[in-house]
């Protein structure tokens, strides 16, 4: 995203989009997020030329060596190896497109099916808002976590249901988000003027509306980003999510737990990698919260 | 008032069903055969099989098993573990005192690091303090607390000794389980030392629990204080000349705490509910670890009615933070009650 060349007349007001950017490039932990986020991005889409080694190839010689600065490190190794001497760099940068595909994966799903439900509630109103938000409000009764663990349960482990479960436990936020901005919505006259020329429901819904209530929802996805690589991450640790032998950041840390007083870089890094893309994520919304709605700020 | 807590508690009874209408679709939807798939391994004798379909019922049409289990529910019937064959409401009462402990203790270390965290903050507005504060937070926020509690684990047990690895007490100390509360029970003995012991094993698991709360506390004290701080009613204690600490800490913060207890409320529900992550680390014998292992051992039973007590729980404490928050904030209680 850049700034367009500002307008020449003085008087107009700046297009929407540079004005937004303005707000959002003067947040400075917002561009820090962005930095890191465009980082971490481009090690993910290269990271077969960036990463040193495949992320399963091992060297016999080097279990459990330490970061390449250290005493007793060994220089082809920059973080160290884990305890089948695997290079943890290279499964942490195969890992890094493993958690932002969970990301993207997990908010396009919930954004699509809880905008659906939401716009749905919304429009048509009645039984069909009820039912729909009181099935919200009984999966809101449990604890996130719990929810996806037990959608795992009943689907089996695996990174496809931990992802399931993940979008499952996220929709209704977005159902309650988007319901909440069509209803304050509804009753202004552009809809009526769109009503009266004799727009169907589906184009009311979808094209009139929905475009007017994305700032909530852009703000909720790019926050949503980071709560769907945690509970992934904290699946995948739980042994519910991806599988050994896939660099799963949560799975790399629960491997490496019966290490943990030997060799503290197998434990360390995977973490501090989870950390860093989910902290650049929440700093990014919370920017984007104050740039796109002064209103929403908390 | 009557009126207004009797509104918000029936809210409460068409959730509640619907989370049976939830558990009860759990068992139904595991794929393949849930006895075979509880039985593992060994496998069962077509025989055995017969007895068990009929025990559990999963002979009979849907409507009718969805109704027998309203009706056991309704009785208090939650029940009965596979592996161990005990009821799962005693289980489940067996642990949480465990869980309640370690939940208040989080929670109350993040209101007392949070709370005048977010105040600081929002007093010292752009300053230094501030982005600190906030940084912290947002930090906090975004913690793997499973990660998080290692790296405490690491630090302060492996490489400083300071506290032990995991567990509720040192095993040289036997203290009765009287009220399930380690703390209490403990100081009721006559091991000298149980105490210390007791509250060193709890100081890891409520950081490593508490700290995803703190964050929530700080951020949420510091904008309530921010649009506080701006009311009529502040510069007016201001300009009587009351003392800047009196300003703050009576005046605004008393108004600003309002949304603050609803978030701490609703927090405490959730971390009721058991700590997964931060009881699996510490082996702490709460709700948390206790389902984690029944979804392991496809102890199904236990799993459906452990989730459904726990989603009871909830929705409890939930109530009780709408009815408090009608006490604390008169505005609510009064247009609840005009209607």
């Amino acid at each position: 995203m850049s700034a367009p060349a500002t307008n020449p007349v003085q008087a107009a007001p700046p297009h929407p989009l540079v004005e937004i950017w303005r707000d959002f490039s003067r947040n400075r932990g917002a561009m820090l997020g962005l930095a890191l986020i465009v980082v971490v991005t481009f090690v993910a889409v290269f990271a077969d030329v960036v990463a040193p080694y495949g992320p399963a190839e091992q060297f016999r010689d080097a279990f459990l060596s330490p970061p390449s600065w250290l005493a007793g490190g060994d220089p082809r190794f920059f973080l160290g190896t884990d305890d089948v001497g695997r290079d943890i760099l290279s499964r942490l940068i195969y890992g890094a497109r493993l958690s932002l595909t969970i990301g993207a994966v997990v908010v396009t799903l919930a954004l699509a099916v809880g905008v659906t439900l939401g716009l749905c509630a919304g429009f048509f109103g009645g039984l069909v808002d009820i039912a729909v938000m009181r099935l919200m409000d009984i999966m809101l009764a449990l604890p996130a976590l719990l929810l996806a663990i037990v959608i795992v349960a009943v689907l089996g482990p695996g990174l496809t249901n931990a992802m399931i479960a993940v979008t499952v436990v996220v929709v209704p936020h977005y159902a309650r988000l988007t319901r909440g901005a069509v209803l304050s919505e509804l009753g202004r006259d552009y809809v009526t003027a769109s009503r009266v020329a004799g727009a169907g429901p589906l184009r009311l819904m979808f094209i009139t509306v929905l475009p007017n209530c994305m700032a909530p929802l852009i703000v909720q996805a790019t926050l949503g980003f980071s709560g769907a690589i945690l509970d992934a991450a904290a699946l995948g640790f739980l042994g519910l999510g991806a599988q050994p032998p896939t660099p799963e950041w949560g799975s790399m840390l629960a491997n490496a737990l019966q290490f943990i007083q030997r060799a503290w870089w197998v434990v360390t890094f995977p973490g501090l990698a989870i950390l860093v893309t989910v902290l650049a994520f929440n700093l990014m919304g919370d920017g984007l919260r104050d740039a796109l709605d002064p209103k929403l700020k908390r | 008032m009557l009126k207004f807590i009797f509104r918000r508690a029936a809210l409460i009874i068409p959730t509640f069903i619907g989370v049976t209408l939830l558990t009860f679709a759990l068992v139904r939807l595991v794929p393949g055969d849930p006895l075979e798939m509880m039985a593992g391994e060994r496998g069962l004798s077509p025989e055995r099989h017969a007895v068990l379909m009929e025990q559990y019922g999963f002979d009979k049409p849907l409507l009718e098993q969805y109704g027998i289990y309203l009706m056991e529910v309704a009785g208090g019937n939650f029940g009965r573990s596979v592996v161990t064959k005990k009821p799962v409401m005693q289980e489940f009462f067996e642990r949480f005192p465990a869980t309640v402990e370690l939940a208040l203790c989080a929670m109350i270390f993040a209101v007392v690091i949070g709370l005048p965290m977010g105040v600081i903050a929002a007093v010292r507005r752009g300053t230094v303090i501030d982005y600190a504060v906030m940084g912290t937070a947002v930090t906090g926020f975004s913690m793997p607390i499973f990660w998080w509690a290692l790296l405490l684990v690491l630090f302060f047990s492996v490489n400083l000794g300071w506290t032990p690895v995991s567990g509720r007490l040192s095993a040289f100390y036997w203290v009765d389980a009287r009220t399930g509360f380690m703390l209490i029970d403990s100081l009721l003995s006559d091991e000298k030392g149980a105490f210390g012991s007791a509250v060193s094993h709890l100081i890891l698991p409520s950081v490593a629990l508490g700290t995803i709360p703190l964050a929530i506390i700080a951020r949420m004290t510091r904008s309530s204080m921010l649009e506080v701080l701006h009311e009529d009613y502040v510069r007016t204690a201001r300009a009587k000349g009351l003392s800047p600490f009196r300003v703050v800490a009576v005046h605004a913060l008393r108004n600003a705490l309002i949304p603050v207890i609803t978030v701490i409320g609703l927090a405490t529900g959730i971390l009721l509910a058991g700590a997964i992550l931060t009881e699996t680390i510490f082996s702490w014998p709460g709700i948390g670890k206790w389902l984690i292992e029944a979804v392991r051992r496809r102890d199904y039973p236990t799993v459906q009615g452990g989730v459904l007590l726990v989603a009871t729980i909830i929705m409890i404490v939930n109530l009780l933070v709408d009815l408090l928050y009608g006490v604390v904030n008169p505005r609510i209680r009064h247009a609840a009650e005009r209607t």
